[in-house]
């Protein structure tokens, strides 16, 4: 599955390539380069967020980030969820695995999915590799505060339905 | 207009407080976890990490290069009218489907964006389309989502955040008029 989406993600590069070539051979070349240099100089960003993460995420206490997100943790415990969610370091297995370890482990559904979520739609990590760098930074913000409903609407909506 | 016309994208930094702020956790968490759980502890992580780091390179150069030529390719005036400010909320709509069928985890989705704001997306749609592909992408729920949670939980965790990057989109424009007035396009 992995290999599928970075084979699309490549077809689509090449695709967009071929039509940029079909211009011409110097619009092909700029535009190559261009992306080229812009992931070089996203390189030690990158490469401090994804090795360096694994520290931040050992520090983590995964059972403790589990009972916080328990079934009759209430309103508390949802706000606890998305915090968490927003500072989970890690790439997504580290995201995944805790909110899957807390729902084995009886947390509320609401609760995990608000945290899900929220983990989706903050990580402050990622933000900060990421977002800052390569996105006005007005859109940034604009963004985190258009966000910040979600995780809650997700969690009434699975409360009101029941599911799952 | 022009394909060749000049565009202004932002210039990247390599290094900065963000990255230094980064920085300086990453070394007092490593070395905490070098004195707490030992030499072999480190490294593991080190290895492991380090692992992922050259699985995720390949997407990166791949969202890099979509990206430049995407900022070079697109007719402006197409994306002005399908996703720009006047789009209005089937812009919003055309974004998020657009977030649902782009490959790619959230590694690849930030340059994407930007360089559609560049060439005269709207805000709101660009954050529709972030937001869209953040919950509802299906390389991420089909790769990372599925196996973690099961079936039950993620179609029912999908459904309930369908709406949820329309509402993004609405709310982000609805903020931009309040309190960030526009200071010419990008």
């Amino acid at each position: 599955m992995i290999y599928f989406v970075d084979g699309l993600l490549w077809v689509i590069a090449l695709g967009l390539g071929l039509i940029a070539a079909s211009r011409s051979r110097a619009f092909l070349r700029n535009s190559a380069r261009e992306g080229v240099v812009d992931c070089v100089r996203l390189l030690p960003r990158i490469m401090l967020g994804v090795v360096g993460s694994g520290y931040i995420a050992a520090l983590l206490p995964q059972e403790v980030v589990g009972r916080w997100l328990g079934a009759d943790s209430g309103f508390t415990g949802l706000c606890i969820a998305i915090l968490g969610g927003a500072f989970t370091p890690g790439g997504p297995v580290i995201g995944f695995s805790i909110g899957a370890a807390a729902l084995k482990g009886g947390a509320g559904a609401p609760q995990v999915i608000a945290y899900t979520v929220a983990w989706a739609l903050f990580a402050v990590q990622r933000m900060f590799i990421w977002e800052l760098p390569v996105m006005p930074e007005r859109l940034v913000w604009l963004r985190l505060m258009a966000s910040l409903p979600l995780p809650f609407l997700v969690a009434g909506a699975a409360m009101l339905l029941g599911r799952p | 207009m022009s394909p060749e016309a000049p565009i202004r994208r932002r210039p990247r930094k390599t290094f900065d407080w963000s990255s230094t702020t980064l920085a300086v956790a990453v070394v007092i968490a490593a070395a905490v976890v070098f004195w707490r759980d030992g030499e072999a502890r480190f490294l593991e992580i080190l290895y492991s990490d380090f692992r992922l780091f050259i699985d995720i390179l390949p997407k990166v150069l791949a969202a890099c290069l979509i990206a430049a030529f995407v900022a070079v390719l697109m007719p402006r005036d197409v994306v002005m009218r399908w996703v720009g400010a006047e789009s209005g909320l089937m812009g919003i709509l055309i974004a998020t489907l657009a977030g649902v069928i782009c490959p790619g985890g959230p590694i690849t989705i930030f340059p994407i964006a930007a360089a559609f704001v560049a060439i005269g997306a709207d805000t709101g749609a660009a954050i529709a389309f972030i937001t869209s592909w953040t919950l509802l992408g299906y390389a991420r729920i089909l790769v990372w989502e599925l196996p973690f949670f099961g079936d039950e939980f993620v179609i029912w965790r999908t459904l309930i955040s369908l709406p949820l990057p329309i509402v993004a989109g609405l709310l982000a424009r609805f903020i931009a008029g309040l309190s960030f007035p526009r200071k010419g396009g990008g």
